[in-house]
C-alpha cells in the first residue's frame, strides 16, 4: 500500500518553516517565539507517531522530487528511518522547552531557535534520506546549520570551537562527498533499504576498499571516532541545550547513523564483513572507546569530561555495526536510542548545575545533592545507565554488545565492554560521591542565583523526563513497543528478509 | 501561454527600448521605466523557455529578412537559460538599485546616464545570448563592454576611474584580438554564422591562429587567468549593481561565446587546447581562491571569488575532452548559472554594507556586524553556492561536475574541484564569522549594542533584494529538474577530437 508522500516531507518541513519564521521575529516575542517553536516540534512528534502508525499498518511512504541529468532527491520512512526521526523528534521536544527556558535573557534568541529549527530539519532529513545523495545533502546541511549555534554565544573561544568544528566536519563532508559521487558514477543511484545497493556487484574489490573508506572516514567525522574526535570536546563552549542536542541527536548520531546505512545498505554486511572493512572498523571504535574513556577520567571540568564520555559510548554503537552479526547489530541500534537519552539526561542536569549554582567543576558539587535531589537523581539514573547497571537502558546495549561479540567469535570485544565499564565507573562514580556524600568546605557553599519560577521548572522538566524513559527503556526492553524490539525488527529485516510470495 | 518565435525578439527588444526611453530626464522616468520593463522582459523570457520547451532549438527572423540579409537569432537550451537567469537577476537589481542611495544621489543628468547604459548592458547581453553570427556577438560584446566600463566609472573616488581605465584597456585589446580572428574565419569560411563556419572551416595555419585569436579575445572577457588582472578592481570599485551584473553575467558571456566557437566551428581544430583551457581554469581557480582568502577587503574578496568559479567553468573543455559529456555539459552550465544568482547576492550585500557604512574593510564590518546580519545572511546562503555545499545549486552543479571526472577517470580535475571547493569555504568562513562576533564592550545578557555612530540606514527593499537573489541561489539546488532538462536541448552532440599524442 502507498501511504501519501506528503507525510515524509512534512516531518522534514514541519521544523523548517517554523525556524524561518523565527529568524524574522523581534528579541522580545518571547511569547510567540516559544509557541512557534513548542507548537513546530509538537506537530513534527506527531506527524512522526501518524508515519509509524502508518508504516505498521503497512502503508509505505515515499516523496520523490526528480533533479534532473538522473538525479532524485528521496524521503521514505522504513524502520530505521523511523527510528532516528523519532528519537529526534522526541528528544527535540524535550530540548526545546529546555532551550526555552535555559536562553532567558539572553541575547539574539531568534537567530538561536531560528537554526535550532533548521539543525533538526537537517536530522530528520538524514533520517529519511532514501538514497545516498539526499543522505549526503542533509549530511552537510547539518554542518551549516549548526555552525551558529556552537558560536553563538560570539565570544574568542566559541569562535575558535566554531572553526574547529568547521575545518574537522567539511573535511570529512569532502570525503564522504568524494565517496558518495564515485559510487553514483559507479552504480547509478544508491537507494537505502534491506536489499544492499552493491548486491552481486562485479567492482574491483580495491575500488570497494577505497569507497568504503572514503565514506566510512567523512562519516567517523561526525561520530566523533579517534582520531577524527578532535571537535567535539572543543565545542562544549556552546550553550548547554545545544551540546546536550550534538551529543545525544542531532551531529554525532548522523555519523553513526550514516555508518549503518553504508554497512548495511550500501554494501550489505556479507561484502562489508572484511579485515580490510568493518575488520578495521571495529579496532578504530573499540580504540575510540577507551580512549575517550581515559580523557574523560583526566577532565575536572563536568561538561568536558561528558564530552569524552561521548567519544567513547557513540563507538559502542560503531562497535556494534562494525562486530556485525545480529545481536551486535541489534545492541548498536538499541544503544542509538539509549545513549540518546542518557546523555541529554546528562547534559540538562549539568547545564541545570552550571546555570542555578555555578557549578562547572567536579570538586564543587560537593553537596549539591542535599540541595538538588530531584536533579541529582536524574543525573545517577543516567551515569549508572552509561556505567551499564541494570535495569538502566546502558545495560541492555551492552549486554547484546557483549553477546553479539562472542556470537560472532570476537571474544575481544567483551574485554573492551569490561576495560571500558570499569573506566566508566571509575569517571562517573567520583562525581556521584562527591554530589551525594561529601560537605562541602565551610564557606565554600554553593549559591543559588534567583531565576523566575517558570526557568527553574524549564530546567528540571526535561532531564526528570529523559532520566524516566532512559529508566523505561532498559526496565521494559521485553515489551514491543521499546528501543530494543524496534532495533530487533531493523536488524531481522536485514539478516532474515521475508521473500515476498510471487504474485 | 503561445509557443512563438516572436518571443526572444520581445526579450531582446524590452531592454534594449528601457535604455532609449531613460534617456528622458524626468523625475520618475526610472521608476516608470523599471515597472514597465521587468514584467515585460520577465513575461517574454517565460515565453523564450516554454517555446524552447514546445518547438526545440529554433531561429527568428527579425523583421522576416532572415539570414544572410537580415538578423537571425538563434535560440536552444543554453540560450534560453541564461536569457532568463539575466532576465530574473537583472530585475532584482533592478530594484535594489532604485532604492540605493548611492543611485539616488546622482543629479538628473547622469542618473539618466547611468539607467540608460544599465539597460543597454542589459539589452547587449541578452542581444548576445541568442546571436548566432559572430559579428553581431562582436557588437553585443563590445556594447556590453563599453556601458559597463562608464558603468564601473560611476563608482566611488579615483579608484573607480583607473579600475574602469584598466577595464577598458584590457577589455579592448580582447575585442581587438577576437575581432581578428573573425576576420581570419570570414577569409576562410566566407561566412560569419556560426553553424555555416562550423561546416566550411577548413584545415590548415588560418583557422588556428583564428582560434587562438578568438579564445584570447574571449578569454579576457571570461577573466581567465592570466587575463584576470582587470577584473578585481573593476568589479570592487564599481556600484554595487554594477558589480553583481558584471560578475553575475558580463564575466560569464566570455565563457558562454567560448563554448559556442569551441563546439561550434573550432570543434575538430586542436585537442590540446582543451586541455590547456582547463589548465587556465585550475590555475584561476586556486589562484582566485588565494587571493580572496588574502583580500582585506570585502567586495575585493568577491571580486576575486568571481576570477576563482570562473576558473570552475573552463573545466568543461578538458572533461568534455576526456570522454564527459552530458554530466560536464549539465554541470559547468549549471554552475554559471548558480553562481549568477549567487554572485550578484554577494554583490549586493556588500553593497548594502558599504552603503551603510562607508567602508567594507572586515575589521571595520567585525564592529557593526549585529546591524548587518540580513546581508551576512544572504553573502552566507550565497556562500553555500560557493562552497559547493547544500542546499544549493552550487552543490548539484559540483556533483556533476565530480561525476563527470570521476567517470571519466579524470581525478586530476575532480581533485581541483574540492581542493576548490575548500579554498572557497575558507573565505567565505572569513565572512560570515563576523556575524557572531561580540565587541568586547558589550556586556553579556545585553541584548546588542546600541547602534555605533556613523552608520546609515540601508533601504529594507535593498536588504531583501540581496536576499531574494541568495534565495535564488539556494532554490536552485531543489528546483533543479526543469533548468536541467532545458540546457540539455540543443547540447552538442559532437565529440571533440583526443588530444594527439606527445602534444
Amino acid at each position: 500500500m502507498t501511504g501519501g508522500a506528503w507525510l515524509p516531507v512534512s516531518v522534514v518541513l514541519s521544523s523548517f518553516l517554523t525556524g524561518i519564521f523565527i529568524f524574522f521575529l523581534r528579541e522580545d516575542q518571547l511569547v510567540l517565539r516559544s509557541f512557534l517553536n513548542l507548537s513546530g516540534t509538537v506537530l513534527k512528534l506527531g506527524l512522526c507517531i501518524l508515519l509509524l502508525w502508518g508504516v505498521a499498518q503497512g502503508f509505505v511512504f515515499t516523496f520523490r522530487l526528480p533533479l534532473g541529468a538522473g538525479l532524485d532527491l528521496v524521503l521514505f520512512a522504513d524502520p530505521l528511518a523511523l527510528q532516528f526521526v523519532l528519537l529526534s523528534a522526541g528528544l527535540w521536544l524535550v530540548t526545546t522547552v529546555y532551550a526555552i527556558a535555559y536562553m532567558e535573557g539572553s541575547p539574539e534568541r531568534s537567530r538561536f531557535f531560528g537554526y535550532f529549527s533548521l539543525c533538526v530539519t537537517a536530522t530528520t532529513g538524514i533520517a529519511l534520506a532514501g538514497n545516498l545523495l539526499t543522505f549526503v545533502i542533509f549530511y552537510e546541511f547539518l554542518t551549516l546549520a549548526t555552525y551558529p549555534l556552537v558560536v553563538h554565544t560570539g565570544t574568542k573561544e566559541a569562535l575558535r570551537a566554531g572553526r574547529t568544528y568547521l575545518i574537522y566536519t567539511i573535511g570529512g563532508g569532502m570525503l564522504l562527498f568524494i565517496g558518495a559521487v564515485w559510487l553514483h558514477g559507479l552504480i547509478g543511484t544508491v537507494s537505502f533499504g534491506p536489499v544492499p545497493a552493491l548486491a552481486g556487484t562485479d567492482l574491483p574489490r580495491g575500488v570497494l576498499i577505497a569507497i568504503f573508506w572514503l565514506m566510512a572516514g567523512g562519516l567517523a567525522v561526525k561520530a566523533a571516532m579517534v582520531p577524527v574526535h578532535g571537535w567535539l570536546p572543543t565545542a562544549m563552549v556552546a550553550p548547554a541545550p545545544v551540546s546536550a542536542l550534538l551529543h545525544a541527536v542531532a551531529v554525532v548520531k548522523a555519523g553513526v547513523f550514516g555508518l549503518f546505512r553504508l554497512v548495511y545498505d550500501v554494501y550489505g554486511i556479507d561484502l562489508a564483513r572484511a579485515p580490510e572493512m568493518t575488520g578495521v572498523l571495529a579496532v578504530v571504535a573499540a580504540v575510540t572507546i577507551v580512549y575517550g574513556s581515559l580523557r574523560a577520567l583526566r577532565e575536572s571540568d563536568i561538561k568536558k569530561r561528558l564530552a569524552y564520555s561521548t567519544v567513547s559510548q557513540l563507538s559502542y554503537i560503531a562497535l556494534g555495526i562494525a562486530v556485525g552479526g545480529p545481536l551486535a547489530t541489534v545492541g548498536a541500534l538499541a544503544h542509538l536510542v539509549h545513549q540518546g537519552l542518557m546523555k541529554i539526561t546528562l547534559f540538562f542536569c549539568a547545564g541545570r548545575l552550571a546555570e542555578t549554582h555555578g557549578i562547572h567543576k567536579v570538586h564543587e558539587l560537593a553537596g549539591i545533592g542535599r540541595r538538588m535531589p530531584v536533579t541529582m537523581t536524574a543525573f545517577t539514573i543516567a551515569a549508572l545507565g552509561m556505567m551499564g547497571l541494570p535495569p538502566v537502558a546502558g545495560f541492555i546495549s551492552k549486554w547484546y554488545l557483549a553477546m553479539g561479540g562472542l556470537q560472532t567469535g570476537d571474544d575481544w570485544v567483551l574485554l573492551v565492554l569490561i576495560a571500558s565499564s570499569v573506566l566508566n565507573a571509575a569517571y562517573f562514580l567520583p562525581p556521584l560521591y562527591v554530589a551525594w556524600f561529601s560537605r562541602p568546605a565551610a564557606g565554600a557553599e554553593p549559591q543559588a542565583r534567583p531565576m523566575p519560577g517558570w526557568v527553574d521548572w524549564g530546567l528540571l522538566v526535561p532531564p526528570v523526563i529523559t532520566a524516566s524513559l532512559a529508566l523505561a527503556a532498559g526496565a521494559v526492553a521485553a515489551l514491543p513497543i521499546s528501543p530494543l524490539a524496534w532495533a530487533e525488527v531493523i536488524v531481522a529485516l536485514r539478516y532474515f528478509p521475508v521473500t515476498e510470495p510471487a504474485p | 501561454m503561445v509557443a512563438s518565435t516572436a518571443w526572444v525578439a520581445i526579450a531582446v527588444a524590452v531592454p534594449l527600448l528601457a535604455a532609449l526611453a531613460s534617456l528622458w530626464q524626468g523625475r520618475w522616468t526610472a521608476l516608470i521605466v523599471a515597472v514597465l520593463a521587468i514584467p515585460g522582459s520577465l513575461l517574454a523570457n517565460v515565453g523564450v523557455v516554454w517555446t524552447v520547451f514546445e518547438l526545440g532549438v529554433h531561429r527568428h527572423p527579425v523583421g522576416g529578412w532572415g539570414a544572410p540579409l537580415g538578423i537571425d537569432l538563434h535560440v536552444d537550451g543554453l540560450a534560453a537559460a541564461f536569457l532568463a537567469l539575466l532576465a530574473l537577476i537583472a530585475a532584482v537589481i533592478t530594484v535594489h538599485m532604485l532604492v540605493d542611495p548611492d543611485m539616488r544621489a546622482l543629479s538628473p543628468r547622469r542618473r539618466s546616464l547611468f539607467w540608460s547604459l544599465w539597460y543597454l548592458v542589459w539589452g547587449a547581453l541578452a542581444a548576445m545570448f541568442v546571436s548566432g553570427d559572430a559579428f553581431n556577438i562582436y557588437v553585443t560584446l563590445e556594447l556590453a563592454t563599453l556601458a559597463g566600463v562608464i558603468l564601473v566609472s560611476f563608482g566611488h573616488g579615483t579608484t573607480a576611474l583607473f579600475a574602469s581605465m584598466r577595464y577598458l584597456l584590457l577589455g579592448t585589446f580582447g575585442a581587438l584580438s577576437y575581432v581578428l580572428g573573425v576576420a581570419l574565419l570570414y577569409g576562410d569560411t566566407g561566412t560569419l554564422d556560426l553553424a555555416l563556419m562550423a561546416e566550411r572551416i577548413g584545415s590548415g595555419a588560418a583557422p588556428v591562429v583564428a582560434a587562438g585569436l578568438v579564445t584570447v579575445g574571449l578569454a579576457v572577457k571570461a577573466a581567465l587567468v592570466p587575463l584576470h588582472v582587470w577584473l578585481p578592481p573593476a568589479h570592487a570599485s564599481a556600484p554595487a549593481g554594477v558589480s553583481a551584473i558584471l560578475s553575475a553575467l558580463v564575466v560569464k558571456a566570455g565563457f558562454y561565446l567560448m563554448v559556442r566557437f569551441w563546439f561550434g566551428p573550432f570543434v575538430q581544430l586542436d585537442g590540446a587546447t582543451w586541455t590547456v583551457l582547463g589548465i587556465l581554469g585550475a590555475v584561476g581557480v586556486v589562484w582566485g581562491s588565494l587571493c580572496a582568502i588574502r583580500q582585506e577587503r570585502l567586495k575585493l574578496l568577491i571580486a576575486y571569488s568571481t576570477v576563482a568559479q570562473v576558473g570552475y567553468l573552463f573545466l568543461l573543455f578538458p572533461l568534455v575532452a576526456g570522454g564527459a559529456h552530458a554530466a560536464a555539459w549539465s554541470g559547468a552550465h549549471y554552475l554559471a548559472l548558480s553562481h549568477a544568482a549567487a554572485k550578484a547576492a554577494a554583490f549586493l550585500a556588500a553593497g548594502n554594507i558599504l552603503t551603510s557604512q562607508g567602508d567594507d574593510r572586515l575589521s571595520m564590518i567585525a564592529r557593526a556586524a549585529r546591524h548587518h546580519h540580513l546581508s551576512l545572511l544572504a553573502f552566507g546562503l550565497a556562500g553555500a553556492t560557493l562552497m559547493g555545499l547544500p542546499p544549493s545549486g552550487g552543490f548539484l552543479a559540483k556533483w556533476l561536475l565530480v561525476t563527470a571526472a570521476v567517470d571519466t577517470g579524470q581525478w586530476w580535475w575532480a581533485a581541483v574541484l574540492i581542493a576548490g571547493g575548500i579554498l572557497a569555504a575558507i573565505y567565505v568562513y572569513r565572512v560570515v564569522r563576523l556575524a557572531y562576533v561580540t565587541s568586547p564592550a558589550e556586556p553579556p545578557g545585553s541584548t546588542g549594542p546600541p547602534r555605533p555612530p556613523g552608520l546609515l540606514p540601508v533601504p529594507m527593499v535593498a536588504i531583501l533584494a540581496a536576499l531574494a537573489l541568495a534565495l535564488l541561489s539556494v532554490v536552485l539546488g531543489f528546483a533543479s529538474a526543469m533548468p536541467l532538462r532545458l540546457l540539455e536541448i540543443g547540447m552538442p552532440a559532437v565529440v571533440p577530437p583526443e588530444p594527439e599524442p606527445g602534444r
